[in-house]
């Protein structure tokens, strides 16, 4: 039975199992799946292809109710979708008839907002400057990079100032320098205004650049596989990559993702370089 | 030549190619009027009966325009049942396809027969009949294939299926609407005619033209045939006023 007490975290997921009905029967894809994530931390979750990652932001953001077990947010059980959440996806999906600041104001459309109007725009603006969008309010998506759409859609995620942002591969699609690009805007952001947020990602460098806290998802039906924490100190920069304790970090990802798909063996831990002091 | 020049005087010459050449075609085969017009007969027709053409020409207009207006209603209420329930448009699209495959033609008589002496409500019923289906087809089909990404920005967020469609579903689905409501404003003026010629009854366009089939006069009916062209070309466009106003976010930029 699962306990029915509050959760402490901004967001948890207990002891949840999902499974989508098919032709051919019951498809469980989330099993026993528990996750924990702190006020206005980072959480990234990797896993192989099809294991279920964007099953959980659907769970998360209420748009699906799991077959069991409880999702908490903010001290609520989600039972369906909250104007608290942000969301962004692999597609920016902007709407090709509305201005880029049309389209990053459209949550405030059905979100009611303390924000005036003037206060909104002006935020909207603010936001495009953080990303690095200055002069494209009032252009038509069309005219915009894909690395500039997914920015736009960023803002838009965050404009109705939520305190849940899932991000569900959102960079996936961009070439490998808009990305890191991106990624660095991720902590212009956070560090402008602190929110949660659950990055599903195939990416493990982007991870454990973005992330306080990666979760390895097993193969379908997922469970948490294993946890790793990423403890780099002060404002995260590209070469913090680099560092052997980083390369360390990746070892161990890569390592268990390929133990989740049936690849390796848990037990054959790979080398690590750096110092075992830290 | 700049490009405004080749614009208009590309068609122009086209034009003017044309008739030369229908015009040529006639004085070189001796033909009388009784057989063939030519274009400079057609100008006498239109000064001799210009009255005529006015008032045939309006009553013509209406009744596609009001035929295409209730197409456009009941054809985007239908294509937004089936696009929005699957079973609803499994149900419904054998019974419409069998529908728009029979000639509007055998259709008239029919019609006629049910509501004698009701012209003007048989022609628009006509007029809306040949033009419905391309609308509730495009209808559907664009808010069938709304991406479920589009759909969860607003749904993440708690919005209702009606602001939904209102703010996404509808609008995305704007250029397909338009597409299609330029093949129906074409058929809704072939249903008005069709009414007009195959069940007479003193209206239109087509009543003129019937005129003048009887009576062989042939650059009557040639006038008649540029008339309905005209006319046809001035509701074309506006449909394409109206696209770029609505829809004119979907146009790309060339290049």
């Amino acid at each position: 039975m699962t306990s029915t007490s509050a959760s402490s975290y901004m967001i948890e997921l207990r002891e949840v199992t999902h499974a989508y009905r098919t032709k051919a029967g019951p498809l469980p894809v989330l099993d026993n799946l528990t996750v924990k994530i702190p006020e206005n931390s980072f959480c990234a979750v990797v896993g192989p292809s099809g294991c279920g990652k964007s099953t959980l932001t659907r769970l998360v953001s209420g748009l699906m109710r799991p077959n069991e077990g409880q999702v908490w947010l903010h001290n609520k059980l989600v039972t369906s979708p909250r104007p608290t959440v942000g969301m962004a996806f692999q597609n920016p999906v902007l709407l090709e008839w509305r201005t880029i600041l049309q389209n990053i104001m459209l949550p405030l459309e059905i979100v009611k907002s303390p924000m005036s109007k003037a206060d909104a725009t002006e935020r909207a603006h603010h936001l495009l400057e953080l990303v690095g969008l200055t002069g494209f309010a009032d252009k038509r998506p069309s005219e915009l990079s894909g690395g500039m759409r997914q920015r736009a859609s960023l803002c838009r995620s965050i404009i109705h100032k939520p305190d849940v942002l899932i991000l569900d591969e959102p960079f996936g699609a961009l070439d490998a320098f808009t990305r890191e690009d991106l990624w660095c805007t991720m902590h212009d952001l956070r560090e402008e205004e602190p929110f949660t947020c659950l990055l599903i990602t195939h990416d493990l460098r982007e991870s454990v650049f973005l992330a306080d806290q990666v979760i390895v998802l097993s193969g379908r039906p997922a469970h948490a596989q294993y946890v790793l924490d990423v403890d780099i100190e002060g404002k995260r920069t590209l070469e913090d990559l680099y560092t052997p304790k980083a390369v360390d970090m990746l070892a161990i990802l890569r390592h268990q993702i390929q133990v989740a798909q049936g690849r390796a063996d848990a037990a054959d831990v790979p080398e690590m370089t750096a110092e075992a002091s830290a | 030549m700049n490009d405004t020049a080749r614009k208009i005087l590309a068609p122009v010459i086209t034009i003017i190619l044309v008739l030369g050449l229908w015009e040529w075609a006639v004085w070189y085969n001796e033909l009388p009027n009784y057989r063939m017009a030519s274009p400079s007969d057609l100008i006498p027709a239109f000064t001799r009966y210009w009255e005529l053409f006015l008032i045939k020409s309006w009553e013509t207009l209406w009744r596609t325009v009001v035929g295409l207006g209730l197409a456009v209603v009941v054809g985007t209420l239908i294509g937004m049942v089936m696009g929005f329930s699957r079973v609803a448009r499994e149900g419904l699209y054998p019974i419409l396809v069998g529908f728009n495959a029979i000639p509007k033609a055998t259709v008239v008589p029919i019609v006629a027969l049910i509501f004698v002496g009701q012209h003007d409500f048989n022609t628009i019923l006509i007029a809306f009949m040949i033009s419905f289906f391309p609308i509730a087809v495009s209808v559907s089909i664009g808010l069938s294939t709304l991406e479920p990404e589009y759909r969860d920005i607003l749904r993440s967020l708690g919005a209702s299926n009606f602001t939904i469609f209102w703010k996404i579903a509808l609008p995305k689905t704007l250029p397909e609407f338009f597409g299609a409501l330029k093949v129906a404003v074409t058929l809704a003026f072939i249903g008005t005619n069709l009414m007009e010629i195959v069940s007479p009854h003193g209206r239109g366009l087509g009543d003129l033209f019937d005129s003048g089939r009887i009576s062989a006069d042939y650059p009557l009916m040639f006038a008649v045939l540029f008339a309905l062209a005209a006319l046809g070309i001035f509701l074309y466009y506006i449909v394409v006023f109206l696209e770029k106003i609505f829809a004119g976010w979907a146009e790309r930029p060339a290049g």
